[in-house]
């Protein structure tokens, strides 16, 4: 063997400068019969938003416990800056989750709550009620907050407790089990931005776990799609969005329409009889679906033309604020048309329309 | 002139409104009730005690003869108050050890046998309390269940009946279904979540307890304390029964005068005298400990 490169060496260090945080191998749990997490192998690096999205009963929170400690796993290996914690109870991990209830001492002041991880590690009173009162100014809870009782506190303001009270504790990773859940829309989407800046500002590995891919894609810096136990993909906003591995995370991520359609002999693809011929760009196998976004299907007709067009009825029109939603009847499928509101001219309900996409613009799935 | 007339009008039908609203006719027959059954007795009590001494002249002789007795330095009556009230505070202490492993076990042990052992507890209730004690009493008594048995292999029983321990245990095991149930609640209300997250953050199991656990637990800890207490304090066929009069209770001592002795005054001033040291040591203890603060109201 020769000595290796230079240029290999500096990679060498490179990658053990960014030796991930954590690694999860074949995470499994059972619960009798039923496996909640199914073999879970995720690598994730540090400093790392990373948002695990599924729907509800995938197992995600099984998994956020597990990795916290709350819940042993049946087999496979939590490592954590290289060793092996699986054993550690939740006491000596270095990691701390916000659950969604928020899990506030009831009994005890703002000030209390936060202190807590500290007076637990023997920290003077003193030393705790200086770190309280600077995590709280870097959560921007008023400073008279220090002697109030948590259940006096407004949503957003709990919310922030919870958090200052985690930082407390000083975790390496940071476990997230949607606790923006129980807020209504304005404020969480006020809160997702002030927890990614607040990740930006603290340089800490956030796991975050929600049912909501808009929240998802807000906050993170790789999300991994979870379904029936198991991360199906795993990708940055962008990969999810651009290019969903399958059906479900391209169904997941909201309103998208879907056609499952097979190859003719000419090279084109159909849905069956009355549907089709498509085109899809680029080579595609035999069968699969092809998915487009509301936003890319658009009504033709009056001179704007489409590639592949598909006739219907106009069955409903939504306002969703700057852009228009219609749905299309074609055949016993609803199709989803999104137009901005300055391009829409809303035809008549119940009238006849004809949509279309671009092939540029679908994406083909064959799973 | 005529609009502070017209506010002194309103004022009077408001507080005529408010006397005669809804709430106040739905719970008149709650305050007729509490009249008849709770506040005539307790009247007919404090006055008897103010009565010439071996008569029955309530509210028609006043007198402080009864209370003169009771405190007269030759009297050894404040025996039985010092008995009656170290008897209960023992007793509530054990049934604090005693019943804080089973509410526990109850609230997040057993799971789905919690209601059966629930059950198992409740039971002994349905049947009288001094047939229990007796009970007991062919238990412990020499030649009965346990002396028996222990003679066929050649021992004896210890003598323990009729001695303050024996009454103590019937304190103790009567009243600990209601030690057992304020407690569970208690317990059962404190989320897991909040025992979860403190352990997440670095709490040991007996931090969890001093500082999540019982804190939440409190509400029903006391509320078993207190009921405890005061039932432990009145209790008077543990001490005749199986303490065989050892010790006489300052129950014991109310009763006698109300019945052999025929002296209804002095036994009213001891139940008054009663009255204010139990409802003064309760009120002491629930004003130390802000239940507010504990419930998280404040």
């Amino acid at each position: 063997m020769t000595r290796p490169e230079p240029a290999l060496a500096l990679a060498a260090a490179d990658a053990m400068a960014r030796e991930p945080i954590l690694r999860l191998s074949g995470i499994a749990k059972r619960f009798g019969t039923v496996a909640a997490v199914d073999g879970v192998d995720l690598v994730v690096p540090e400093g790392e938003f990373l948002t695990i999205v599924g729907p509800s009963g995938c197992g995600k929170t099984t998994l956020l416990r597990i990795l916290a400690g709350l819940e042993q796993p049946g087999d496979g290996a939590i490592v954590l800056r290289g060793q092996v914690i699986n054993d550690l109870p939740p006491n000596r991990r270095p990691t701390c989750l916000v659950f969604q209830s928020l899990a506030l001492f009831p009994h005890k002041t703002v000030g209390e709550n936060i202190a807590f991880p500290l007076k637990m590690k023997g920290v003077s009173p003193a030393a705790c009620e200086t770190r309280s009162r600077e995590l709280m100014r870097m959560m921007r809870l008023p400073d008279a907050y220090f002697t109030r009782n948590v259940t006096r506190c407004s949503g957003g303001e709990r919310q922030r407790v919870a958090l200052a009270r985690a930082f407390a504790y000083d975790p390496d990773v940071l476990f997230f089990d949607e606790p923006l859940s129980a807020l209504d829309y304005k404020l969480k989407k006020l809160l997702e931005k002030e927890l990614k800046d607040i990740h930006k500002e603290t340089g800490k590995t956030f796991i975050y776990i929600t049912h909501s891919l808009e929240e998802a894609m807000v906050m993170s810096d790789r999300i991994a799609v979870m379904r029936s136990g198991r991360i199906v993909q795993v990708g940055t906003p962008e990969e999810i969005y651009t290019s969903p591995a399958n059906r479900f995370v391209a169904e997941f991520m909201g309103e998208v329409n879907v056609l499952a359609v097979r190859r003719r002999p000419d090279g084109l693809y159909a849905a069956d009889e009355t549907l089709g011929p498509f085109r899809v760009a680029g080579a595609a196998p035999s069968e699969g679906y092809i998915v487009v976004r509301p936003e890319f299907l658009r009504i033709v007709g009056d001179g704007a033309e489409a590639e592949n067009v598909i006739a219907g009825k106009l069955y409903n029109s939504y306002s969703l604020g700057s852009r228009m939603q219609y749905r299309v009847r074609a055949g016993d499928r609803l199709l989803i048309v999104e137009q901005s509101r300055a391009a829409a001219a809303t035809p008549q309900i119940d009238s006849d329309v004809v949509v279309g996409w671009d092939s540029r613009d679908a994406l083909f799935i064959d799973d | 002139m005529a609009n502070v007339q017209g506010m002194a009008e309103a004022t009077g039908a408001g507080w005529r409104d408010r006397l005669f609203s809804a709430g106040a006719r739905c719970a008149l027959p709650v305050y007729v009730l509490l009249a008849a059954g709770f506040l005539a007795p307790l009247v007919t009590v404090v006055a008897f005690s103010f009565a010439t001494p071996r008569s029955f002249d309530a509210f028609r002789s006043f007198t402080l003869a009864n209370y003169a007795a009771i405190f007269d330095p030759a009297n050894t009556v404040w025996l039985s108050f010092a008995w009656s009230i170290a008897l209960a505070a023992t007793a509530v202490l054990i049934l604090l050890l005693v019943a804080y492993p089973i509410a526990y076990g109850l609230a997040r042990v057993f799971g789905r046998w919690a209601g059966l052992i629930s059950l198992l507890f409740v039971f002994p209730l349905f049947v009288s309390e001094n047939i229990r004690l007796y009970g007991w009493v062919l238990f412990f008594i020499r030649g009965g269940v346990l002396d028996g048995t222990l003679g066929y292999v050649g021992l004896s029983a210890p003598d323990v009946l009729y001695t303050v321990g024996a009454t103590l245990f019937g304190m103790v095991y009567v009243y600990l279904p209601f030690m057992l149930f304020p407690m569970t609640l208690g317990l059962s209300t404190v989320p897991r979540d909040l025992i979860e997250a403190a352990r997440d953050m670095g709490a040991s199991r007996l931090q969890i307890w001093r500082e999540i656990e019982l804190p939440l637990a409190m509400p029903g800890v006391l509320i078993g304390v207190l009921l405890c207490f005061v039932l432990s304090v009145g209790a008077v066929a543990e001490a005749k029964i199986l303490g065989g009069q050892s010790i006489i209770v300052i129950t014991h001592d109310i009763e006698i005068a109300f019945t052999y002795a025929q002296n209804w005054p002095l036994g009213s001033a001891l139940a008054v005298l009663l009255m204010l040291v139990v409802g003064g040591l309760t009120l002491a203890v629930i004003g130390r400990i802000d239940l507010d603060r504990i419930l998280g109201r404040r």
